[in-house]
């Protein structure tokens, strides 16, 4: 580089690049980049958009505790959805939640599939859904069967006690009423809650309830043909002829009530396993449940000239002890006749009950006619119907068939419509004529004249009581004086320094000294018996003694 | 008409500023001082910008569409959040001074670049020969706010490092941070791929 070409030109003096190795460039390269992201963007939208399923809608009473984006929709508390709005129906009367539903969740835009709303629910049989408490409320679901879908769905207001696809079977009872029953009402076998109550709905007759039960597996299958279902709801406080009766399943049924099952033993043993909403009766009680069954029943009508408080609707009718029928009705009557109001009373009796009395008078296989007969016989051998005292605290009164001993004869038709029982008067009755009885008895004893002599009696012993008072007592002082004087004199006399003591004293010491001398005596004689002859000797020592 | 380095040849290093001669764009060159590459006009600028505008397009609809955020606290299950339902939500919340600067940062200036890059690159291509001042301006703006596009990333990268308290509160990425992560990524490469002296190669600047 010169300096001419320098100041001709101040570019020459510019370096020259580097030459370097030409690359095979492929301009095209730069557009994978946005390939690539378009890749990348397709795939992150995809897998959103596949994750997103049906919409539908739920409506609902109140929208409470659901809000639009937040409110979930869960299945087995997994989430499967989530509200994206809450509105109103066009007429205002209900809140429509849209739902956007996973696309994982299958079953769940069939037309029975069912929606409600989870709250913290506390109820008598236990607190649910606290876990909403802190996450908010959120719309439970349960995947439906049906192959026809829909979008709009009504949602529950009660979550429903049975998810789909539980074990177990679902029955149907019915009964006169509801009692304490409700939905989800716990169903026990032998006390163990094996199901509960799925729902009620009343007759279209409304003379009776429908409820749904469902029993889980594996529990289902004690729920045969000869199971008995009875309402163990609440306490069961009877007070009958018996005396009181308190019956109750478990703490919760009494707050919550509940139903119970049993089987009852029959002669074809315990009977199939009952098919999937087989249809039962819904027992009053435990007691009528498992009742053999009554069977045929005959009605009986007896008149009775006593006083029945005590005897109600429902009082049992006893033949020795068991009872065969139960009262129906108690109506007042006038008898012109006598001029009294004797009570017609009105029983059935189940001749199923009587055993095998029925096969033994009754020939002809039909329960009605052998039952007359059996009463024919009865009424017969004596047998009368009585009111009697059941129980002296509940003073309940029921009706026994037994044998009266001098009954009096009265007219029985075996063929009467109703079975005419010839009655007699109850114990109750009887205790009273006893009573009475007694009370004359009482009457006849002459209290008054009794009282009278008492009296008298009493009088005269006044009289003596004073006369001894007035006479004896003065001599009694006298005599107790001179008594005492008595006394006085004999102690001194006895005194130890007195003259008499000193004589005695002096006369017992000479007979002892004469005692002493005699058996010195005595016994010289014995030794020497000649003395008696000779004279004492002279050498002879003196007898022992100290004096 | 004044004369331009082009016409002469004439290349400036773009890292140390030496200034070469006979460069032509049919050939490869490297700086005599500092060896870095040394063109006269940034190869490919138009098709790298162009490729990367659309890359960025493709890239902020999921970054729309899809939870950048999901927040999980004690009282509520794993909630979602986009970019426009949170600026909705603080709007709808009153904080109104937040959404506006989420929705600028986050929604105007992508934009705003993309648009105003694909404005520059389509001049360029068009050898429109209006306002070069106007268009210098606008690519000075791009340049200069790309540095804050970056704000919504940084801002859940430290919120997803910080709210972690086991199950009392949690932060958590979603899907569509990524993608706009990388919308803000190749924005930024579209610029520094611009050349803007392609801009005055079709004007007759004085």
């Amino acid at each position: 580089m010169s300096d001419s070409e320098h100041s001709s030109d101040p570019l020459a003096d510019l370096p020259a690049p580097i030459e370097r190795r030409q690359s095979r460039f492929v301009p095209s390269l730069i557009w994978l980049v946005p390939l690539a992201a378009a890749i990348a963007g397709a795939t992150l939208v995809l897998t959103k958009w596949r994750s997103i399923g049906d919409r539908i809608e739920i409506t609902f009473q109140s929208a409470e505790g659901l809000e639009a984006g937040k409110t979930q929709v869960r299945y087995k508390e997994v989430v499967i959805g989530r509200v994206i709005g809450v509105g109103l129906s066009e007429d205002n009367a209900r809140v429509i939640a849209h739902v956007e539903l996973d696309r994982r969740a299958h079953g769940f835009t069939a037309s029975d599939a069912r929606y409600w709303v989870v709250r913290p629910r506390i109820g008598l049989a236990g607190v649910t859904g606290l876990g909403t408490l802190l996450s908010g409320a959120y719309i439970g679901a349960d995947a439906g069967a049906d192959k026809q879908t829909q979008k709009q769905f009504t949602g529950l207001e009660l979550p429903p006690a049975v998810l789909r696809g539980s074990k177990g079977r679902m029955f149907s009872l019915h009964s006169d009423d509801l009692g304490s029953l409700d939905v989800g009402s716990p169903v026990y076998y032998r006390r163990v809650q094996v199901g509960r109550v799925t729902g009620f709905k009343l007759d279209d007759d409304g003379k009776g309830v429908h409820l749904q039960l469902f029993v889980d597996a594996p529990y289902d299958r004690y729920v045969t043909d000869a199971t008995h279902f009875w309402n163990a709801s609440g306490i069961d406080l009877a007070l009958t002829a018996s005396g009181m009766k308190l019956n109750t399943e478990s703490l919760a049924t009494v707050l919550a009530g509940g139903v119970a099952f049993q089987n009852v033993d029959t002669l074809n043993g315990a009977g199939e396993e009952a098919k999937e909403s087989a249809s039962f009766e819904l027992f009053r009680d435990r007691g009528d449940a498992l009742r053999p069954p009554d069977g045929p029943s005959i009605v009986v009508r007896m008149r009775f000239n006593e006083t029945l408080r005590g005897l109600t609707v429902g009082s049992s009718v006893d033949f020795r002890g068991v009872s065969v029928g139960t009262i129906t009705a108690i109506d007042l009557d006038y008898d012109e006749k006598t001029q009294t109001f004797p009570a017609n009373v009105t029983a059935k009796i189940y001749p199923d009950r009587l055993g095998s009395i029925n096969a033994h008078f009754g020939t002809t296989g039909d329960i009605n006619r052998d039952a007359r007969a059996v009463f024919q016989v009865l009424i017969d051998h004596g047998f009368r119907a009585q009111v009697r005292l059941g129980s002296l605290l509940t003073q309940q009164l029921y009706v026994a068939l037994a044998p009266v001993p001098h009954p009096a004869t009265s007219h029985f038709d075996a063929q009467s419509q109703p079975l005419e029982i010839p009655t007699a008067p109850g114990s109750l009755e009887e205790i009273q004529q006893q009573v009475s009885d007694i009370l004359a008895k009482f009457d006849k004893i002459p209290f008054e004249q009794i009282g009278t002599e008492l009296k008298d009696t009493l009088h005269s012993t006044n009289a003596l009581i004073r006369r001894l008072d007035t006479e004896l007592a003065p001599e009694a002082k006298a005599m107790l004086a001179s008594a005492q004087q008595a006394m006085e004199s004999a102690s001194r006399t006895l005194a130890s320094d007195s003259p008499v003591e000193h004589g005695l004293t002096g006369t017992l010491e000479e007979l002892r000294r004469a005692a002493q001398s005699l058996r010195g005596l005595a016994d010289y004689l014995q030794r020497h018996p000649d003395a008696l002859l000779r004279g004492k000797g002279r050498d002879q020592s003196p007898p022992s003694g100290d004096h | 008409m004044t004369v331009r380095a082009i016409e002469l040849d004439l290349a400036v290093c773009a890292v140390c500023g030496q200034m070469s001669r006979e460069v032509h764009d049919h050939e490869r060159h490297a700086c005599p001082r500092c060896g870095s590459a040394l063109h006269l006009r940034k190869p490919n600028s138009i098709e790298r910008t162009w490729a990367l505008l659309v890359a960025s397009v493709l890239l902020y609809i999921p970054a729309n569409l899809l939870p950048v955020m999901q927040t999980q606290t004690l009282l509520s299950r794993a909630e979602p959040h986009t970019i426009l339902g949170g600026v909705v939500e603080l709007w709808n919340d009153g904080s109104w001074y937040l959404a506006a600067i989420v929705f600028i940062a986050s929604v105007v200036v992508p934009i705003l670049k993309i648009s105003i890059l694909a404005l520059l690159a389509l001049g360029v291509q068009r050898r429109w020969t209006s306002r070069l001042y106007q268009r210098a301006v606008l690519y000075r703006v791009v340049e200069a706010v790309g540095h804050w596009s970056m704000l919504d990333v940084y801002v859940i990268a430290i919120l997803v490092a910080l709210v972690h308290f086991g199950g009392l509160a949690e932060v958590l990425p979603g899907p569509g941070i990524a993608a706009f992560a990388a919308v803000v990524v190749m924005t930024m490469l579209a610029s520094a791929s611009f050349d803007p002296r392609l801009i005055f190669d079709a004007g007759d600047w004085p």
